[in-house]
C-alpha cells in the first residue's frame, strides 16, 4: 500500500511551518504505512558546504574523529555532518574505511534525509521533523511489499546530490533496470525497487535531463505500478503510472504546492479549504521548479 | 435538521445513527460538518432520507446506497456511490477512479470531472458526469446510462455489455467491443430524461451527444477474438 506526502511552499513566510505541516501529513497516512516512515526536508544551504545525512549506531565518536571542520547535528539515530566542500571526498572515504557501518542516507547542499523503522508519529518525533524548516520537504509511509520491513527499504531513497524520491507502488523490471544503471556509476545500494526509480533519474539527470524530462522519460523506461514524488535542490515533481493504478491527490494555492495519497493528509494544511484540489492525470509529469 | 460535526464525533457514530434510519424517518435532513475527507461516510444507507456533507469526503462515500439521497459539498474520493442500488448521490465537485463502480441502480451525479474507470462493471446505474471522465470508464459495463457532458478518456467502454454511453465531447479511444452506434428516437428520450434528471436544461440539447456501446463480439470466446481481450 504505502502513503506518500509532499510539499512545495511558493510562500517563503511557510518555510519555518514546513517540518510541523510535513509532519502532520505524514502522521495521517500511518493507517496507509505502519512499518516504516521517513522524510526529506529542504532546508538552508551553507555556501561552501555539503550536508551528509548518515544513519547508524555510536554516530558520537563521528564528530570527535572528523575533526573542527566537520559540524555534526545529532538526531536519534542519523547525524547530519556539515563538511567544506573540499572535504566531501575525505569525509566520505573515512566513513567508507572506518565507518563501513555508517549509511550515508542523503547528501547535497539543502537536503536532509531521515528514515526509520516504527510508526510515523514516533519516526517524526524521533527526528524532531516538526522543528525543522525548508522550502520543500517529501515523506513516505511504508507498508512493505517487495522487499523486508527494514530501515534500508524504508522511503525515501537519494541516488543523487540533493535529490530524493519516494514511490507507491511496485516496478516489475527494477532488475534489468539495475543491471542497466550499476555499470553507468549509479550507486544503488539495497534490494528495493524504489531505489532504482530513483537511480534511473539520477541517470537521465546526470545526462543532462531536466527533473520533467527525467520522469517523462521515465515513463517509456518503467515498468509497473507507480506514483512518484521527486525532490531536487530546486525542484518539485509527481508522476503517475499510465493506468493511475496508485491513489494520488493534490492541492495547490498561492502559497504552496502540496500532494497525499489521501486528501486526508492535507486537511491540516492553510487554507485547504479555498485550494485547487485536484487529482494528477495518469502518464502526465507535474513539475514546480523555485524561482 | 440533525447535525454531527466529524471533527467531535466518529465516523462509525455517524454511519450508525444514519443506519438506524427507518421507513418513517421519510424527508429527515442530515448534515455532516468537517468530513476532512474521510472515508466510508454515509455508507450502507437504507432509508429516504438526505444526508449532506460539508466538504471533501474520502473512499467510498455513500458506497451501498438504498434510498438515500447523499449530496457532498466537494470532492470525493476513489469509489463514491460503489455498488449503489437505489437513491441519488450528488458530488459537486469531482469525483476520484471508479466513481459508481459495480452500481446497480440509482442516479449519480457529478458536477466536476470524474477520474479513470468511472462506472466500471455498472450493473444498472444511471450515472452523469457534468464536466470529463478519465480513461478506461465504464470498463465491463453491463447495464445502465453513463452522460458525459465533456471529454472521455481512452480505451471508453472496454469490454462493455449493454450499458449505454452518451458523451457530448471528444473520446480519446474506444476500448475492445465498444463502438459508436447511432442515436434513434428512444435514445433521444431516454437522454433527455437523464439530462433533466441530472438538472440541466435545455441549454444542453441531446443531438450534441453522440452513443456508444456493445459491438457484441466478445461475449464469448472466439479464438479469432484472442488478441482483443
Amino acid at each position: 500500500m504505502c502513503g506518500i506526502v509532499g510539499l512545495f511552499l511558493k510562500d517563503s513566510s511557510l518555510e519555518p511551518e514546513l517540518g510541523t505541516l510535513l509532519a502532520g501529513m505524514l502522521e495521517v497516512m500511518t493507517d496507509r504505512g505502519p512499518d516504516s516512515a521517513g522524510f526529506a526536508v529542504y532546508g538552508d544551504a551553507e555556501p561552501g558546504r555539503v550536508k551528509l545525512t548518515v544513519r547508524g549506531k555510536d554516530l558520537d565518536a563521528v564528530g570527535d574523529a572528523l575533526g573542527h571542520d566537520v559540524k555534526v547535528t545529532w538526531r536519534d539515530t542519523h547525524a547530519v555532518l556539515s563538511v567544506p566542500e573540499a572535504q566531501e571526498d575525505m569525509v566520505r572515504g573515512w566513513l567508507a574505511r572506518e565507518r563501513p557501518d555508517l549509511v550515508v542516507t542523503g547528501a547535497g547542499q539543502r537536503i536532509e534525509l531521515y528514515k526509520e523503522v516504527g510508526l510515523p508519529a514516533e519516526v517524526t518525533s524521533r527526528f524532531g521533523l516538526r522543528g525543522m524548516a525548508g522550502t520543500h520537504g517529501i515523506g513516505h509511509t511504508r507498508m512493505a511489499t517487495e522487499s523486508a520491513v527494514t530501515t534500508n527499504g524504508a522511503h525515501p531513497f537519494s541516488t543523487g546530490k540533493d535529490q530524493c524520491l519516494v514511490h507507491n507502488g511496485s516496478l516489475s523490471n527494477h532488475h534489468s533496470l539495475r543491471r542497466m544503471l550499476e555499470p553507468q556509476g549509479i550507486p544503488i545500494a539495497t534490494e528495493n525497487d524504489s531505489e532504482v526509480a530513483a537511480g534511473y533519474l539520477t541517470w537521465k539527470m546526470q545526462g543532462g535531463a531536466t527533473l520533467a524530462q527525467a520522469l517523462e522519460a521515465s515513463l517509456d523506461d518503467l515498468d509497473g505500478f507507480f506514483t512518484f514524488v521527486v525532490g531536487t535542490e530546486d525542484g518539485f515533481a509527481v508522476l503517475r503510472d499510465p493506468i493511475s493504478c496508485k491513489p494520488a491527490v493534490m492541492a495547490e494555492t498561492d502559497r504552496y504546492v502540496a500532494f497525499g495519497s489521501e486528501y486526508r493528509a492535507l486537511v491540516g494544511l492553510p487554507g485547504i479549504e479555498d485550494a485547487k484540489v485536484f487529482e494528477p492525470e495518469p502518464a502526465v509529469v507535474y513539475a514546480w521548479v523555485r524561482d | 435538521m440533525p447535525t454531527v460535526d466529524l471533527a467531535q464525533s466518529t465516523r462509525r457514530e455517524l454511519n450508525g445513527a444514519l443506519h438506524a434510519l427507518q421507513k418513517q424517518d421519510e424527508g429527515s435532513s442530515w448534515r455532516v460538518e468537517n468530513p476532512a475527507g474521510q472515508h466510508a461516510l454515509a455508507c450502507g444507507l437504507d432509508a429516504p432520507v438526505t444526508v449532506e456533507i460539508a466538504g471533501h469526503a474520502g473512499y467510498y462515500c455513500a458506497g451501498m446506497n438504498q434510498q438515500a439521497t447523499v449530496i457532498v459539498e466537494g470532492n470525493t474520493g476513489v469509489g463514491v456511490a460503489e455498488n449503489m442500488m437505489s437513491g441519488f448521490v450528488h458530488v459537486k465537485g469531482d469525483a476520484s477512479q471508479s466513481a459508481g463502480a459495480t452500481a446497480h441502480g440509482g442516479l449519480l451525479v457529478i458536477e466536476g470531472n470524474a477520474s479513470a474507470r468511472c462506472g466500471i462493471s455498472m450493473k444498472g446505474v444511471d450515472i452523469v458526469v457534468k464536466g470529463s471522465i478519465g480513461p478506461m470508464s465504464a470498463f465491463m459495463a453491463q447495464a445502465g446510462r453513463l452522460v458525459v457532458l465533456g471529454d472521455a478518456g481512452d480505451a471508453l467502454g472496454d469490454s462493455i455489455y449493454e450499458a449505454r454511453i452518451y458523451v457530448r465531447g471528444a473520446v480519446k479511444s474506444l476500448g475492445a467491443d465498444c463502438v459508436e452506434k447511432d442515436m434513434r428516437e428512444e435514445h433521444r428520450a431516454e437522454l433527455r430524461e437523464l439530462l433533466d434528471a441530472a438538472g440541466i436544461g435545455a441549454d444542453v440539447g441531446v443531438d450534441e451527444f453522440r452513443r456508444y456501446g456493445s459491438a457484441r463480439q466478445l461475449y464469448n470466446f472466439h479464438v479469432d477474438n484472442a488478441a482483443a481481450y
